[in-house]
């Protein structure tokens, strides 16, 4: 129904290391429709966060691209020249990091930086970019933005400089934000309001969005789907209705029964034994199985993704023995 | 007056005191004036010395066996009071009781094997663990200088208590920089329990860990709190693991306790407006849109609170009289204490 704004098709992310060849990201297909909020979800080390820098084409040496498409209206982003990378990013996909530091530059004010990332792409004046600007940081809640517009990131707290990023983020009006890990370092008040600024701001400018993140309470009330990845791959994927009331993979199964509000209070939390593998030369077979209380012969073959559960809405599952429906009390 | 108040909420507890208590605990951090400020101010300017409240004027008090949450965002001073309760921090103001004795002018071998009975785990297992050190000398340096153990017993005692965190006890020749974040918070663990602690303080001991493994650490902790019959004070910005692992929740608030009640009466009907706007982003992994609605504003800071209560600024509910009195930490119920002058008006 809605035409896919993003597919990514076979991506291969590895970083060639001494030690050996770690794959990072490991034959991740999926896609994002116009409009849409996509949960990455996974633990450190899933490859999440590397699968949006390899969306933005930002993986750096040791690591490479070695395979698959990232398609963003059509247009292959892996093949596509340097300077034309560099007239969409920040035009047309914007990325929020973690750390608003990382985004800001700490030497200069935040209309320079603003006032500059406008006229990188835009043929406006001065005075109307600097407009733009205001209205942005408007717009994200900033209280007072002309007097704001001439400070430092330094003088802004945690909340309000990652405010200033997707200010930042949003100036060019971009198709698709890929956020990672935006509201980690901050606190749940916080957190509350940068949720509800960006659920608005989605809201109001139809941009989609990829949420990368660990915390799957931030899904279950953000996303419209979701992708659990585990050890570089997807392992489930499907609208965060069906994947989180009823997971077909024993691992997203077992992260959402590690969540301590799930459980009885006391209670002992259902916990996945062991920890999780090292990328860096797994073994052959699917990554989970060592952890699995599922697991048979067959698991030493890598599983293809295949439909499960409510298949319409696009629930998927790479596992060989999905879970089936059990009956809720 | 507050220790009137308290024995008589708890009428079957009179009998028992408190593990460990604070009365009246003041931390106050002063940045005193340099050589340049000084002569500053013999010029005639007026710089004064910064003073951090980091806590202000708390009780606490944890009964044997209990566990009690400790919740508040980024520089509430949940942390300070954690170290003063484990008496890492001396106090500005106040007395620390140990089972109903104050703790001040004990002689220096009371005193040392007083701190023994108190540990503390710490939040960042990358950092509370000396890079340099192997894990037997970790885990088996203080049972060795305390007289624990010999220091020939030192290898099977470190084996025992490393099992004891489910730790492979071949592991121990190792370096901290060889085991995984989970495995690390483990032999913080295993460290902590080492001296044959009574009572530990869990500063934000599972915050840096994936959900999978601190399912597993969670899980740690109430074996060995009913194993050992440990007392913890578990502080935590995770409301989630907070509800989950205590008996009894304390909130704070820019150096003050707002509320503090049973946990599962507290996150049922929480009181004060603070808690509610708490409670209300704790995330629910029950897959429901919602609208995000967030409390105004941001945390003050502690340099410079705002008169009366320090909510106000942000409350939906401010009174004038919320700008100009601080509201006293009252019961409301019994069991429950909260400072806000709502409660007044019910009444």
């Amino acid at each position: 129904m809605n035409p896919s704004l993003l597919e990514i098709e076979g991506l291969k992310t590895y970083f060639f290391t001494k030690a050996g060849v770690v794959r990072a990201v490991d034959d991740v297909s999926f896609t994002v429709a116009r409009g849409e909020v996509l949960g990455l979800v996974g633990e450190s080390g899933s490859g999440k966060s590397m699968t949006g820098y390899s969306i933005m084409g930002l993986i750096d040496p040791p690591g490479r691209v070695v395979a698959g498409q990232v398609r963003l209206q059509g247009r292959d982003l892996l093949t596509m020249g340097a300077e034309d990378l560099r007239q969409l990013r920040g035009n047309q996909i914007a990325m929020i990091f973690q750390d608003p530091m990382m985004t800001l530059n700490p030497v200069l004010r935040i209309d320079t930086q603003m006032i500059e990332a406008i006229l990188a792409h835009r043929k406006v004046s001065h005075t109307a970019a600097r407009e733009q600007a205001r209205a942005a940081l408007a717009k994200v809640g900033i209280p007072s933005p002309d007097e704001r517009l001439v400070a430092y990131p330094h003088q802004f707290s945690g909340g309000m400089r990652q405010r200033v990023a997707i200010a930042i983020a949003l100036l060019n009006k971009p198709d698709l934000i890929i956020a990672d890990e935006p509201t980690t370092a901050l606190d749940v008040t916080i957190q509350g309001q940068i949720l509800f600024e960006m659920q608005k701001l989605t809201r109001e400018t139809g941009a989609a969005l990829i949420w990368i993140t660990h915390d799957l309470s931030v899904i279950a009330g953000l996303a419209d789907r979701v992708c659990v990845m585990y050890a570089g791959r997807i392992v489930e994927q499907g609208g965060v209705f069906d994947v989180l009331a009823q997971p077909r993979h024993p691992y997203t199964q077992g992260l959402l029964d590690s969540v301590p509000s799930r459980a009885a209070r006391g209670a002992r939390l259902k916990q996945i034994p062991g920890m999780a593998p090292s990328v860096l030369d797994l073994p052959p077979g699917c990554a989970f199985r060592e952890r699995c209380g599922y697991a048979s012969d067959a698991c030493a073959a890598m599983p293809e993704m295949r439909p499960a559960g409510n298949a319409e809405g696009g629930q998927a599952v790479r596992c060989h023995h999905p879970l089936i429906l059990r009956v809720t009390a | 007056m507050t220790v009137a108040t308290r024995t008589l909420t708890r009428p079957g507890r009179t009998a028992t005191s408190p593990l460990v208590e604070l009365r009246g605990a003041s931390k106050r951090f002063v940045k005193s004036l340099d050589l340049s400020a000084r002569i500053g101010n013999l010029l005639g300017a007026d710089v004064r010395e910064e003073i951090v409240h980091a806590v202000d004027r708390v009780d606490l008090h944890i009964h044997p066996g209990e566990v009690v949450g400790l919740v508040g965002e980024s520089g509430c001073g949940k942390s300070t009071l954690g170290r003063l309760a484990v008496g890492l921090l001396p106090l500005t103001e106040g007395a620390r009781y140990w089972n109903g004795i104050p703790l001040v002018g004990l002689n220096p071998e009371a005193a040392r094997r007083q701190q023994l009975k108190m540990q503390m785990i710490f939040q960042d297992p990358y950092a509370s663990l000396n890079p340099r050190m192997r894990v037997v000398d970790i885990v088996g340096e203080a049972p060795v200088a305390h007289r624990i153990i010999s220091a020939k017993a030192r290898t099977e005692y470190v084996g025992l208590q490393l099992n004891r965190v489910g730790l492979d006890p071949t592991l121990m020749r190792r370096f901290p920089h060889q085991f995984s974040g989970g495995q690390r918070a483990r032999i913080g663990i295993a460290r902590a329990l080492a001296v044959k602690p009574e009572f530990l303080v869990c500063d934000e001991s599972v915050a840096a860990l994936d959900v999978s493994i601190q399912a597993q650490v969670l899980n740690l902790f109430m074996e060995l709190k009913s194993a050992l019959n440990l007392t913890y004070l578990f502080i935590s910005h995770d409301l989630g693991v907070v509800e989950h692992i205590s008996d009894r929740v304390v909130i704070m608030y820019l150096g003050r306790v707002v509320e503090s009640g049973s946990t599962p009466e507290l996150f049922a009907a929480p009181g004060h407006p603070y808690t509610q706007a708490l409670l209300a982003e704790v995330g629910k992994v029950v897959p429901q849109k919602r609208t995000y609605v967030p409390i105004k504003g941001e945390i003050p800071s502690p340099l410079a609170p705002p008169p009366g209560c320090h909510f106000h600024p942000r409350c939906p509910h401010a009174m004038p009289k919320c700008r100009e009195a601080a509201p006293a930490l009252k019961q409301i119920a019994p069991g429950r204490f909260s400072a806000c002058h709502l409660n007044e008006r019910g009444a």
